[in-house]
Formats: structure tokens, sequence, C-alpha cells
């Protein structure tokens, strides 16, 4: 059944339909191992709806998903966690896989929130509940990582970071990564694919074909294409979640 | 020193906490007291069924209370209605088919009172072997379903999406909750089988803080709620099952006192 030994999950004309309503519709692409694709468009466009017809979570879906992987981490976009549930952080690690307490640290250890480990899951603040999703989803070294606005609530510093982290995971671990954004900055120069949505897919293709399509411009302002050039740089350092800097190695 | 009937009513109250134990933290953590309630009352329709048809009892409540169990969740997805209008909507009508039939059923004699609050001293050898094997095995395919049932218990969409099948483990887990109905209604009755899921699961929530020390509290809980109840019944002469759920109160208040007193040693 597999066509190309590196494709992950791949979207074929699907779409989704509530109360006779279609949130997103005739949506192709695919997410293959080691590349970032990317789908960014404005509230209500489809992206979360996309991913998750990516996922599998919808049912009585239009057109086909093929997923040809079945060790997915997956970063929602929204989570609410009862209060009933006694949850530690630790316990949070172990929600869909079994792990051992070293890939426990090192996943936290990566995200920055080590410190956490044994803390009341419902105690913490937005953005560190966010690196603990983050830390889970990468601990159980997914084949695909499907991150819907993983950075919402961490500070800035914190952002460019994970941002940063994310593309290393990508490719030290090989996955493939469907991440939904709004930072135009960082899909601009960090990814491989990007896929713009407005209810169906508007426009397609590398960061730099997309940045110049007419319906991009249209859709985010003439400013958004500028994005790409700000961001070709490089920097030299990186900073940690206590501001210390640290030089690239 | 203790009547024969007395260690066979010790060994079944002690059989069942170690089953609501369990079950009972997810009852909590699900937010399905009132879910446990109704397919308690639904029990109901399933021993008049039983008395009807002249089959077992256990065996007919698991059909009636699962049947009830999935109904709901089928509704659950087809109506716009919210989860306590359903469950209430099931609880009483299927409490209201069962007191009906009990009218129709005018030749046999018929103990109301016995199978609302059970009898825990008039458990036979037979009895004792449905509630530990039939224990057994339910607790067995929880902690085979433990994973994936408490990852959809957290975050269905999670656990959808990394594949832990949620929808699967909730209809088992569904039928293991009729299960356990099934078994117990004998001994607690329709009314307290729902008090010995909750109460003791709520008062390890007071102590605990990670899910594996809730279970264990929980079963500890429900352990010490079956002694001390059956002994004080013993003693004063009290209705032994409502006695089993008052000693799990009273658990639970010293929970909630322990609680307050650790609070002020932080200040």
């Amino acid at each position: 059944m597999k066509e190309n030994n590196n494709t992950l999950v791949k979207l074929e004309n699907t779409g989704l339909q509530v109360d006779k309503k279609w949130l997103v519709k005739g949506v192709s692409f695919e997410v293959q191992r080691g590349k970032i694709v990317t789908l960014i468009g404005p509230n209500g466009s489809g992206k979360t709806t996309t991913a998750k017809l990516a996922l599998g979570i919808h049912k009585n879906i239009e057109g086909k998903v093929h997923k040809f992987t079945d060790k997915i981490g997956y970063v929602p976009q929204k989570i609410s966690i009862d209060w009933t549930l006694p949850l530690r952080v630790s316990d949070f690690m172990l929600l869909t896989e079994n792990l051992t307490n070293n890939e426990i640290d090192t996943a936290l250890d990566l995200t920055g929130v080590e410190h956490l480990k044994n803390n009341d899951l419902r105690n913490l603040s937005g953005g560190e509940f966010q690196r603990v999703l983050i830390a889970r989803a990468i601990a159980k070294k997914p084949d695909l990582l499907v991150l819907d606005e993983p950075v919402q609530g961490v500070d800035f510093k914190g952002e460019i970071a994970l941002y940063e982290l994310i593309k290393k995971i990508s490719e030290k671990l090989g996955c493939g990564i469907l991440l939904i954004s709004h930072d135009l900055h960082v899909v601009m120069s960090a990814t491989d694919y990007v896929v713009c949505l407005n209810g169906h897919v508007c426009c397609s293709g590398t960061p730099q074909a997309v940045a110049n399509d007419s319906k991009y411009k249209e859709l985010f302002g003439d400013r958004a294409s500028t994005i790409l050039s700000i961001y070709e740089h490089d920097h030299d350092h990186t900073h940690s979640t206590d501001g210390t800097i640290e030089t690239k190695k | 020193m203790f009547d024969d009937f007395f260690i066979r009513a010790l060994t079944a109250g002690l059989g069942l906490a170690f089953i609501t134990g369990p079950l009972g933290c997810f009852v909590i953590w699900r937010r399905l007291s009132f879910f446990a309630g109704t397919l308690a009352h639904s029990a109901l329709l399933g021993v008049t069924l039983a008395f009807s048809f002249d089959i077992n009892i256990s065996f007919s409540v698991l059909l009636v209370s699962s049947a009830i169990a999935l109904i709901l969740l089928r509704l659950q997805k087809t109506t716009k209605l919210p989860g306590d209008a359903l469950l209430g909507l099931l609880a009483h009508s299927s409490l209201a088919i069962g007191l009906v039939v009990i009218g129709f059923l005018s030749y046999i004699r018929f103990d109301i009172m016995g199978l609302l609050f059970g009898d825990i001293l008039a458990v036979n050898k037979k009895d004792l072997l449905v509630i530990w094997v039939g224990g057994a095995i339910i607790l067995l395919i929880l902690k085979i379903i433990w994973k994936p049932l408490f990852a959809s218990t957290v975050n269905y969409e999670l656990a959808e999406a990394e594949g832990m099948q949620p929808e699967k483990v909730n209809i088992i887990f569904t039928i293991l909750m009729a299960a356990i109905i099934a078994i117990s209604i004998k001994m607690v009755g329709i009314l307290l089988i729902t008090g010995m899921l909750i109460i003791p699961a709520a008062m390890a929530r007071n102590l605990a803080n990670n899910p594996q020390q809730m279970v264990v509290l929980s079963i500890i809980g429900g352990i010490l709620a079956v002694l001390v109840g059956l002994f004080s019944s013993m003693q004063f002469n009290s209705a032994s099952g409502p006695s089993i759920i008052t000693a799990a109160l009273l658990l639970f208040i010293l929970s909630f006192l322990k609680i307050n007193k650790l609070r002020q040693l932080k200040k």
C-alpha cells in the first residue's frame, strides 16, 4: 500500500462537513519523513480541522487519508485537564507510551522544564504546560509530529528556542512534522512546504513560492511577503529558558 | 467467634472493595457518578426480567445494564441533549418500567427492600464464587485496557490521535461497569452500589497526588469501610449494607480533616 517509503501521512481531497457547513474542503498534501509541512491561514480557515483530519480524529470525512505510521506525537491547540485527575507531569509524560525515567528527563530537559517533573499538572502556567505538552509529544520519538500552535503562551525568547528545537528534532529523529503556526517569520524560515488554507487550499508550495503567490498576499497583506527577506539571516547564539546565552555548537 | 454467614459476608464485601476501588476512580475521573446510578437503576429492570423468565439474576442484570449503557453511548452521539439529561431519561424510565413489570408479577413474593439495599449477610458460597471469579476477570480486563482508558480519560482527542482507540475502550469500560453492578446487586443493592463506587474513590482523591496512589487508597478505603461497617452492624444490630456506606462516609470525612490539618501545618 506504500507508494513512497518516506510518506507518513497523505491527504487526498479530504474535507469535513458539520451541520451542512463545510469546515474545510478539498485538501490534499502529504507529510514526508524529515520534512516540515506548515498550515497557515486566518482564524476559522480550517487549520486545526485539517490537522485532525490527518490524525484520523474526525469520522465521516470526505476524501481519503492514508496513514503510514502509528507512532504519532500530537500537541493539540486546546487541551483541558480535569481537576478531578490527580496527575503529575511525570504521569502525563507516560500517557500513551511506556518511557524510561531517563527518556522522560531528557525530553523535559530539552523543552526546559525538567524541574517541574514532580509538579501537579494543574499548577503549571500556560507556557510551562505548553512546554510539557511538547516534551510529551517528542519523548516517544514519533515518526510524525503534529503540532497545533505549539508555542502559544510561551514567552518570546522561549518561542524561538522551541521552534529551533522542533527543527532540530525533525533532523535528529528524521520524523515528519505537520505544524500549524501563526508566526509567519518562523513558517517562512523553517518550513519545507507551506499549505495556505482558507476553507480550502488557497495556495501551497515552498515558502518562497507561497510568499510570492498573489492569493497569499491577498490573504495576509503585502507586508507578509516581505517577511521572508527579513528572516533570511543566521543567529550565532541561542538563549536557554533562563536567558543565559549559549553559543551554537 | 464468627458465625459462618458473617465470614461469608466479610469475604464478599472485601472482594467487592477490590473491584469498586479502581472502577470507582474512573467513575470519579470521568464524571460518571450519575452514570453509575443510572446503571444501578436499570438493574431493577434486569432483576424483574430474571424473575419473569426464571433466569440467573446476575446474568440478566448484566444484559440489561450493558444494553442501557450502550444505548446511552449511542444517544450521546446522535442527540443534542446533554449527558446528564440522557442519564436522567434512562435512569427513571428503566426504573419505572422495572416497577411496572413488578406490578404484573403479583404472583411472586417480591422483596423490594432487598433489591434496593441488598443483603450481604445472605450471600451463599455460589455468590462468593461469582464475586471473586467475576471480580478477578473485571480487574484483569481493566488492567489490560488501563493505558488507553486512562489516556482517553485525560484527553479523548489526544488518545485518538496517538492510536489508543478510545471508542473501543470506552465500550469495554461501560460493560465492566454493568458487570460490577450485576455481581454486586445481591449484596449491597441498587442504591448502595453507587455509594461503594464513589465514596472510597472520593476519599482517595482527597489524599492522592497521582493516579496509581488514588487507586490503591480507594481499595484500602473500600476494605476499611467493609470491615468497619460489617463489625459495627454486628455490634449495633444495624442494617449491614447501609452500615458499610456509612463507614465509607466517615472515612471520607476523616480524609477531609487530614487535608485541613496538612494545610495548617504547611502554613
